[in-house]
């Protein structure tokens, strides 16, 4: 339970943005067709994630009501054009297959929620943290999503090929259709996982007073 | 540069739908798509200000082109839109009222939508002229209210049927999602000719 007060991990798992708040669903199923776009796109999230929670934290004091979520896009954007073109100048290949999502982030739910819901609340420093743990949650929500459809859609993870070449690959997966499928499971998945957790915690204490 | 106008309709409304082909405006399309009578109307709102938006940004670009100023197109666009989203608020809770408040919290998300801040990035990267902006524009978003509309019939069926506890809500949508996918999958055909 002593998780649940660190912001970082709270990003990370308890409140992962891809499986349990289910947020910023555009890039999770458009980018996931291969594990590296997934991982690359998961990342520069995370980067505008962590710049715009501190910068609009800094500031929150400053900022009247009425205008704040206009200044918080505006902040948004302007990490968003500094990702934009550093992802062109580090790896012209990256951004060519990132294509339209990289000016996209800034239409990401999760970035302006956590904008609202934590920077415009808490001290600089738990939101720079919170925005690191929230993006990297989310780029690891993408990288699972990313496996199973490069492993099932290419029989490949990384671009290595796993499978002989006998391997009929899916190719549904990489389409549209399969992203969603995936998803789909993924999410399954996770909500298995939570039943059983919970009927664990109401079990429990009726053992201890027995 | 010099696509027919007809062409550029149907590849925006049906072979690269936006919402079930690009995977573009996800939030609204999972989240109000429970029932018609709120999806329809989403629909409608978002291709409103996706055309006015469309229209204002066209013209924004050529001022930005003019100063050399492209950098700044990011965060103009997104401020256009934030100023649309608001006209459209402003405008539903005059002439209808009860429409406002069954949308209540989703018309500011509308802002967030990326399918509305994708158009004018899509048409300014294909050099789209003032027509063709607006026709992009239009198909576009009758494709999202589409295929809002298609999903919400579907899961107004399945609100009676046995779905597992643990499926209900966002991972049923999930799936109905992709058979629509699946079935739009079969317009793919239509592009050949262009």
């Amino acid at each position: 339970m002593s998780g649940s007060n660190n912001p970082f991990l709270n990003g990370l798992w308890r409140q992962n943005p891809t499986f349990v708040q289910i947020l910023g669903m555009c890039p999770t199923l458009a980018i996931t067709n291969s594990v590296s776009n997934a991982v690359a796109m998961g990342l520069a999230t995370a980067f505008v994630l962590t710049i715009s929670n501190g910068l609009i934290s800094a500031i929150r004091n400053h900022v009247p009501k009425q205008v704040r979520i206009a200044t918080y896009i505006a902040i948004i954007a302007t990490a968003v054009t500094i990702t934009d073109y550093l992802v062109k100048a580090i790896s012209i290949n990256v951004y060519r297959a990132l294509g339209p999502f990289i000016p996209l982030i800034v239409a990401n739910c999760l970035i302006l929620e956590r904008a609202e819901a934590f920077a415009a609340k808490k001290p600089v420093i738990p939101s720079i943290l919170d925005g690191a743990g929230m993006g990297l949650g989310f780029a690891f929500g993408l990288s699972c999503l990313g496996t199973v459809r490069e492993v099932l859609g290419a029989g490949t993870f990384l671009g290595i090929h796993l499978f002989g070449p006998n391997f009929e690959p899916w190719v549904l997966f990489l389409l549209p259709p399969g992203g969603f499928i995936a998803l789909a499971i993924w999410l399954l998945l996770f909500a298995s996982f939570r039943e059983r957790n919970r009927n664990l915690l109401q079990i429990q204490p009726v053992e201890q007073k027995s | 540069m010099n696509e027919a106008l007809g062409h550029i309709f149907v590849d925006a409304f049906l072979i690269n739908n936006f919402v079930l082909c690009v995977f573009l405006g996800m939030c609204p399309f999972l989240g109000l798509s429970a029932k018609f009578s709120t999806s329809w109307r989403m629909g409608v709102s978002v291709m409103f200000v996706i055309t006015v938006s469309s229209v204002l940004s066209f013209g924004t670009n050529l001022i930005l082109v003019a100063f050399h100023a492209e950098y700044l197109r990011l965060i103009t666009y997104i401020v256009i839109i934030a100023a649309t989203v608001q006209l459209t608020e402003m405008f539903i809770k005059k002439h209808s009222p009860a429409l406002f408040r069954e949308l209540g919290i989703y018309l500011p998300l509308i802002t967030t939508n990326c399918a509305v801040l994708a158009v004018p990035l899509f048409q300014t990267a294909r050099g789209y002229n003032l027509l063709q902006s607006t026709v992009f524009a239009v198909a576009a978003s009758g494709g999202f209210c589409l295929a809002m509309v298609l999903l919400s019939l579907a899961r107004e069926r399945t609100e009676l049927s046995d779905v597992p506890s643990l499926a209900r809500g966002t991972a049923a949508a999930l799936v109905l999602a992709s058979v629509l996918s699946l079935a739009f999958m079969g317009f793919a055909g239509m592009g050949g000719g262009g």
